[in-house]
């Protein structure tokens, strides 16, 4: 025993090659892991950034049209003045009325506020274009075809579990916590735009 | 094991075995098993359970060798499983209605134990390797769910992995990362299926591994029984063959009498309609249901205004279950004897049906209301009811021992009274 009392005393050669084995291990261990746990992301050809080009020249006033883009839909709606006015009405003065007060657009700050224009193109007000996947648990909005419910604000409306989005993509009603995102969009000329 | 063991050894080779590895006494041991005598009908739902789950982990097989985890073919495949394979529709009817059995049956038993505080010390790790086990049983039933990929099995797959995104209002980002990973792509798809397909293959098994445990711990502690009084002497127990499993044998019968007719007759009423549609990423049924068996806890879901909260308050329904064992501040066991909580353990039974049938509903105007005072109503039994109810409620009477319970008074003496019955006056 006395031995064994002087070997806790005095870290040994033995106590060294327990530590370095044990971190050896758990290192090793922790790095076997990730490629285990990595494989399950997003694959290469997932990732390759597919790009989508839209001609807008046959979507009249009014009307919407869905494109699919990285396996989700995109809504494009050509808005008439009065939904364009009606999404226009939230300024600066009124932003409280909003649950979620960020544009949501990747094009432009993080924390740039839900108004009109930071949800839409300058110069391009009549064009949304919104990912139509619902912020809540991901189901497609109804209110793209003529005639099925827009919701109250004349928007989107999930019918999932309730969620009203206005003409602007903004949350409005519902458990939804975010606004509609918006794609990385641009205009590569007057009526085709380039998702992506 | 924690019965004495009565294997004797009758012949050189027995005892051989015996030193090596103890099967041939683990089996009679198990054969042996001392029961209380007075168990009812609701304690055959154990042997029914594992009747279930050895019926899924052999049809599932099967299916295995005729399914394509693909999402161009799945849909496909399960049709021609269906029309063309031999005996097919036997087999996927029987997998997918024996699904809904498997969960009647654990529902059941489930309510089985909270009604005869089956979950009580000593009993606890019996109690919580069950919950376990109905959790990964409900993983399971839902990536199954998603394998035929129909428009309920791509929506439904894609509102309960949107569940995870909820993280996000955590710390932004972080949900919608983990949800990309479960998915292996931006949305729902071929990836997904496959993963799902792996692991719901895999997950049966670690039931099965689970199951085994649960029985362990069943025979450390032994049955607990109507009455919640343990068995104190010889009298009031009898060897689990032939007597219990004769009784499960046939509670197991009529069981499968209801799964038959299922099968057989009204093979497609506990699924939906819509799943017989090809899955289509572009349009989301009006309205997603999930299974049956899923419904209280979507109810719950949908109940709570708020992303986070709701999906907090579903796992939370669960969870909750876990910790039964500490919540209930009462001695007794059984709730025969409980006067008071008798009453509130047959509105948890009302509320949870309230729930189920709130879930197929559209969350919108009284639908909403109710569902909010029903889950309010979940919570509220097992967070404040149960602890307080344990503290005021006096007990009635309890049987010294089972045997008087079952023969009537004057068959239990020999146990000194008051030494060890009711402990309602203690």
């Amino acid at each position: 025993m006395a031995a064994h009392t002087s070997d806790m005393a005095e870290p040994n050669r033995r106590d060294f090659l327990v530590i370095a084995a044990g971190a050896f291990a758990a290192v090793g261990a922790a790095a076997a892991l990730w490629p285990a746990i990595d494989q399950m992301n997003p694959d290469a050809a997932a990732l390759a950034l597919s790009t989508t080009e839209v001609d807008l020249a046959p979507v009249a006033e009014g009307q919407s049209i869905t494109v699919l883009w990285r396996g989700k839909p995109v809504f494009i709606r050509h808005r008439t003045p009065d939904e364009i006015k009606e999404a226009q009405s939230i300024t600066e003065a009124n932003i409280g009325e909003l649950r979620d007060q960020t544009a949501e657009n990747p094009m432009i700050a993080a924390d740039a506020l839900a108004l009109d224009k930071n949800r839409t193109l300058p110069g391009k007000e009549q064009w949304i274009v919104l990912i139509g996947v619902c912020t809540h648990l991901g189901c497609i909005p109804q209110g793209q075809a003529i005639g099925s419910p827009r919701g109250d604000y004349d928007g989107w409306f999930c019918p999932c579990h309730g969620s009203h989005y206005d003409a602007a993509g903004r949350i409005r009603k519902g458990p939804a916590p975010r606004n509609l995102d918006l794609p990385t969009y641009a205009f590569i000329s007057d009526t085709k735009i380039k998702i992506g | 094991m924690s019965h004495q063991s009565s294997y004797r050894p009758n012949s050189g080779f027995e005892r051989w075995v015996d030193e090596r590895l103890p099967l041939i006494r683990v089996g009679v041991d198990f054969a042996t098993f001392p029961t209380p005598r007075n168990l009812n009908y609701l304690w055959t739902f154990g042997g029914i359970l594992t009747f279930c789950l050895v019926v899924q982990i052999i049809t599932g097989v099967i299916l295995a060798m005729h399914y394509v985890a693909n999402d161009r073919m799945a849909f496909d495949s399960v049709e021609s499983i269906m029309r063309d394979v031999n005996w097919g529709w036997l087999l996927r009817y029987t997998h997918a209605v024996g699904a809904s059995m498997f969960f009647l049956a654990v529902y059941i038993h489930i309510f089985r134990g909270i009604y005869y505080g089956s979950y009580k010390a000593p009993r606890e790790i019996l109690w919580m390797l069950g919950v376990l086990i109905f959790l990964l049983m409900m993983a399971t039933a839902f990536m199954g769910y998603t394998l035929p990929w129909g428009q309920m099995s791509f929506w439904g797959a894609t509102v309960i992995t949107n569940l995870f995104s909820a993280l996000d209002s955590i710390i932004p980002g972080v949900g919608t990362a983990v949800v990309e990973w479960l998915w292996g792509g931006y949305s729902v798809g071929n990836a997904t299926l496959n993963r799902f397909y792996s692991l719901h293959y895999l997950l049966p098994f670690a039931i099965a591994g689970l199951v085994v445990l649960h029985i362990w711990a069943l025979h450390v502690v032994g049955n607990n029984n109507p009455t919640g009084v343990p068995i104190k002497r010889e009298s009031d127990a009898i060897p689990f063959h032939p007597y219990m499993t004769l009784k499960d044998g046939f509670a197991l019968s009529i069981f499968a009498m209801l799964f038959a007719w299922f099968v057989f007759y009204v093979p497609n009423y506990l699924g939906h309609s819509d799943n017989y549609i090809e899955a289509n990423p572009l349009v989301t049924p009006a309205h997603i249901v999930p299974e049956w068996y899923f419904l209280p806890f979507y109810a719950i879901l949908r109940a709570i205004p708020n992303k986070l909260g709701g999906v907090i308050a579903m796992f939370a329904a669960i969870a909750v279950l876990f910790i039964l064992p500490w919540l209930d501040t009462s001695r007794v066991n059984s709730t025969k004897y409980r006067p008071i909580y008798r009453w509130f353990f047959w509105l948890l039974v009302i509320s949870s049906l309230a729930l189920g049938y709130l879930g197929s509903k559209p969350p919108e105007g009284w639908y909403v209301i109710f569902a909010r005072i029903f889950t309010a109503y979940y919570f509220l039994h097992f967070l404040v009811i149960l602890p307080i109810v344990g503290l005021i409620e006096t007990p009635r009477p309890l049987p010294r021992s089972i045997t008087e319970d079952v023969l009537g008074k004057g068959s239990g003496g020999g146990t000194p009274a008051g030494a060890a019955a009711a402990p309602e006056k203690r």
